[in-house]
């Protein structure tokens, strides 16, 4: 699967666009699809963050955090990914249900940048609240500007927009305005401050979870988060779920377990130990 | 006398990856062969699900040709270097051996897999050629034993196979599931090899039901479509505290070993398994997951299993190696909460005493709890090994196709067709967790009544 374009959107971000006609064929917005970027690699999830069926691509955008993840983002354009599998779970379901709060932190830009426009293209009025650590984070700004009907900036360190977190926003429009979705893609703790929030407003909301995966097609079990009191899949019968029946507390914990392994093969990549 | 398998030393073995039975010599097969009373009505052929002329290629073997031996058994089994090795020959050939009535029954599983051993060590093994070329496309889904052998014999048929598998390597259980000490991925793969000769096509990394429907398939020009995508949804308890930490399906354990090889410096996929690792169930999937636990180094390794010794499902053989290796065993003792530490990982196995109640309607005696009776096992790896259900992915992606009460695909018994026409199903996707040369079997079935089908269309 040819890499026929690379952008690095910010620091350790970059953005790929690859010759994927198949799933480009299919790929709905809120799937994933899990890659192999070399032999002896891990199978690593990325949503896919956009598609483009004419011409046969679709994008992904890479967060380098761990040894695979930085590994990927040194591929360039014209090299392949070993494998591609997908598009992986259930598609978000898009209806036309009026204001629709779009909530983005770090990374989760990018897969919400095609649920925003859909979501815009149905006939909803979107507003959206972006944040990352600093303006140089801040990624997709143009395209997600073209979707909304409004847009706030947060920054943590109030290099640009508002100096805070994502949620300060959030109250603050929900205590003005009757939103009918909230829709929230970033990190974990952000969605679980998100879910808290728009439960006391009683509003709808949906979230994408990036439970940790082995195979993506419900083999493993390794994806199993607990909605509701029920243990659902992550890879199908998600990644989207109602964030109101998510039980966060129990995700956290489960996507640090590695921790401590992932760190040492990263050390060991670094200081090219083996390998 | 019965050969006895040579094989590695427990405390050896139980350190390493390397397969754990060593295989006969040419001596020994011969000498085993000759045990073979060639009966007139040879019982072990009605246990061979696949029904291989064992008095046949045992009189070969016995008479110092073990080339034509193989290509014996091949006219029923494309696997043997497999079936010899992880069939449970006890309740199949074996087990209706006549010899095994007084005495040791013929080591059919072991001659069979010496034969395929010794054809490929020497480099001469049957080389197979499609009977004619047909101007047909079939669409083979799942590359497991069902779909291994649908797709063999559709190629010798002379049908343009593809095979879609939805991981990045081909072999369905055979490959993510059986550990390395007892089926040599090496052998895997020589298997497949040898099936892509005949001319079938594996794609790898397609998802049917999401990358591509069986619409898109029929589309695409395919004249019939067989499924065989098994069953690899894992059952869980349904427990408290099942999605602590350190509690894995056997399946995700298995394959973050055997496909992902974590337990390789050179690969990335990590794994771990801490110090004492308490394994749920007592089949073939348990003893695969105790066993590959005690390799990856945990010092304590025990089964948990609510029946009796009696009731174990799991292969006679891996249960004697899983003991000389030192797993540990628990029975009658039925886990009912997995309470964990401060951050949220397993560190106790909290189970049930159970004693054998009144035997049920299959004569089954069933476990019963034995009120207030608990006990609580440490362990910091908790693997659950209990069965698995039908895979739900190509099965909602798919208008039409009628499933069973507990969600496998129905099929017509006379020649395994779906619902839809030109749809047929075979291996675990359709019966539940079975053997591999069950499915084998039912795949060559399914292949033949692909092609009978195909026939008649044409006439019309
Ligand atoms: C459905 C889904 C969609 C995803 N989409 C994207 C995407 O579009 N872009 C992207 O960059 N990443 C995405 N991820 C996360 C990505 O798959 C992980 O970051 C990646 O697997 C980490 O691999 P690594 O070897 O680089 O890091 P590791 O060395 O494995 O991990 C580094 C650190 O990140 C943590 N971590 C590991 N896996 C995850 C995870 N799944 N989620 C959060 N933290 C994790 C680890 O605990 C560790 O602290 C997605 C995950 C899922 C399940
Ligand atoms: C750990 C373990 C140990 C076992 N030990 C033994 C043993 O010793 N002896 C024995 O006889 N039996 C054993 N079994 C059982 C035996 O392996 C199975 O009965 C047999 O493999 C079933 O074959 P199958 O072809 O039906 O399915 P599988 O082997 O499960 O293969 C199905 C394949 O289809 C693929 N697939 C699934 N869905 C899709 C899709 N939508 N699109 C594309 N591809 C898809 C899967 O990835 C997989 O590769 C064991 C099973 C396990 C799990
Ligand atoms: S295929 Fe299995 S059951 Fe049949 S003869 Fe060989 S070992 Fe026995
Ligand atoms: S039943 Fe036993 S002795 Fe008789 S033919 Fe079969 S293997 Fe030989
Ligand atoms: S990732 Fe294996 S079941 Fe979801």
């Amino acid at each position: 699967m040819r890499i026929v374009e690379k952008r690095i959107l910010a620091k350790g971000i970059c953005l790929f666009v690859i010759e994927a006609p198949l799933i480009a064929k299919k790929a709905e917005p809120g799937q994933f699809v899990i890659v192999r970027h070399k032999e002896n690699g891990e199978r690593i999830p990325l949503t896919i963050a956009d598609y483009n069926r004419d011409q046969g691509t679709i994008t992904l955008v890479c967060h380098g955090i761990g040894k695979s993840t930085q590994e990927i983002n040194q591929l360039n354009q014209g090299d392949s990914f070993l494998d591609v599998l997908g598009p992986l779970g259930l598609a978000m379901p898009i209806e036309k249900v009026g204001k629709v709060l779009c909530v983005a932190g770090g990374l989760g830009v990018a897969p919400m940048y095609p649920i925003t426009r859909i979501l815009k293209a149905a006939g909803n009025h979107i507003i959206s609240i972006i944040g990352a650590r600093s303006q140089e984070m801040l990624i997709m700004t143009e395209e997600m500007e073209a979707v909304s009907n409004q847009i706030h900036y947060c920054t943590d360190d109030g290099s640009f927009g508002h100096h805070g977190f994502v949620t300060d926003v959030l109250s603050q429009v929900l205590q003005e305005q009757e939103i009918d979705l909230v829709v929230a893609i970033g990190p974990l703790p952000m969605m679980a401050a998100v879910a808290k929030i728009t439960k006391e407003f009683a509003v709808p909301t949906q979230v994408s979870l990036n439970a940790l995966m082995v195979d993506g097609t419900g083999m493993c079990g390794g994806c199993r988060v607990t909605i509701g009191e029920k243990t659902k899949f992550a890879c199908v019968d998600g990644p989207v779920f109602d964030a109101h029946q998510v039980n966060f507390a129990e995700l956290l914990s489960r996507q640090n377990f590695y921790r401590d392994q992932e760190q040492a093969a990263l050390h060991q990549c670094r200081i090219g130990v083996g390998r | 006398m019965r050969q006895a398998m040579p094989k590695q030393a427990a405390e050896e073995r139980a350190q390493n990856f390397a397969e754990v039975a060593l295989g006969y010599t040419l001596e020994q097969a011969i000498a085993e062969a000759n045990r073979c009373l060639q009966c007139k009505r040879p019982l072990c052929v009605e246990g061979c699900p696949v029904h291989i002329d064992i008095p046949g290629f045992l009189k070969l073997l016995a008479e110092g040709n073990p080339i034509p031996a193989l290509a014996k058994i091949k006219e029923q089994n494309s696997l043997p270097a497999i079936c010899g090795r992880v069939c449970p020959q006890e309740n199949q050939c074996e087990g209706r051996c006549v010899v095994g009535i007084k005495g040791d029954p013929i080591a059919i599983g072991n001659l069979e897999r010496f034969v395929a051993d010794y054809a490929r060590e020497v480099g001469q093994e049957p080389v197979l050629t499609p009977a004619q070329s047909l101007d047909k496309k079939v669409a083979v889904i799942g590359s497991g034993p069902a779909g291994l052998a649908a797709a063999a014999d559709l190629a010798q048929f002379g049908y343009q196979v593809t095979v879609f598998e939805s991981l990045h390597a081909a072999g369905g259980v055979l490959r993510y599931g059986i550990p390395e000490f007892r089926l040599p991925k090496d052998i895997v793969q020589h298997e497949i090899d040898a099936i892509s000769e005949l001319g079938v096509e594996i794609v790898t990394n397609h998802l049917i039901g999401q990358t591509l429907t069986l619409d898109d398939l029929f589309e695409a020009g395919y004249s019939a479509i067989f499924i065989g995508t098994g069953a690899g949804l894992p059952n869980f308890l349904n427990i408290p505290g099942e999605n602590l930490n350190g509690v894995y399906s056997a399946n995700e354990f298995l394959t973050r070993v055997n496909l992902m090889k974590a337990y390789l410096p050179e690969y990335d996929t990590p794994i771990k398994v801490g110090q004492k690792v308490a394994v749920v169930g007592a089949g073939n999937v348990a003893m695969d997951a105790a066993r590959t636990a005690k390799r990856l180094g945990a010092e304590e390794v025990r089964i948990v299993y609510r029946r009796s010794r009696q009731e174990m499902p799991a292969r006679l053989e891996e249960i004697e190696n899983a003991e000389e290796e030192g797993i540990l065993f628990s029975l009658l003792t039925n886990p009912v909460e997995m309470i964990g530490d401060e951050s949220n990982t397993v560190k106790v196995l909290r189970c049930q005493r159970m004693t054998l109640g009144e035997p049920d309607q299959s004569g089954r005696r069933n476990p019963v709890p034995v009120p207030n009776e608990y006990i609580d096992l440490s362990a910091d790896t908790v693997i659950v090994a209990i069965g698995q259900g039908p895979n739900p992915v190509l099965l909602r992606g798919t208008e039409g196709l009628a499933l069973t009460e507990r969600g496998y695909i129905k099929v017509n018994d006379e020649n395994l067709m779906t619902s839809i026409p030109g749809v047929f199903a075979a291996g675990d996707i359709v019966t539940g967790a079975a053997t591999v040369i069950q499915a084998m079997g039912a795949g060559r079935k399914a292949a033949s009544a692909i092609h009978a089908y195909l026939l008649e269309q044409e006439g019309n």
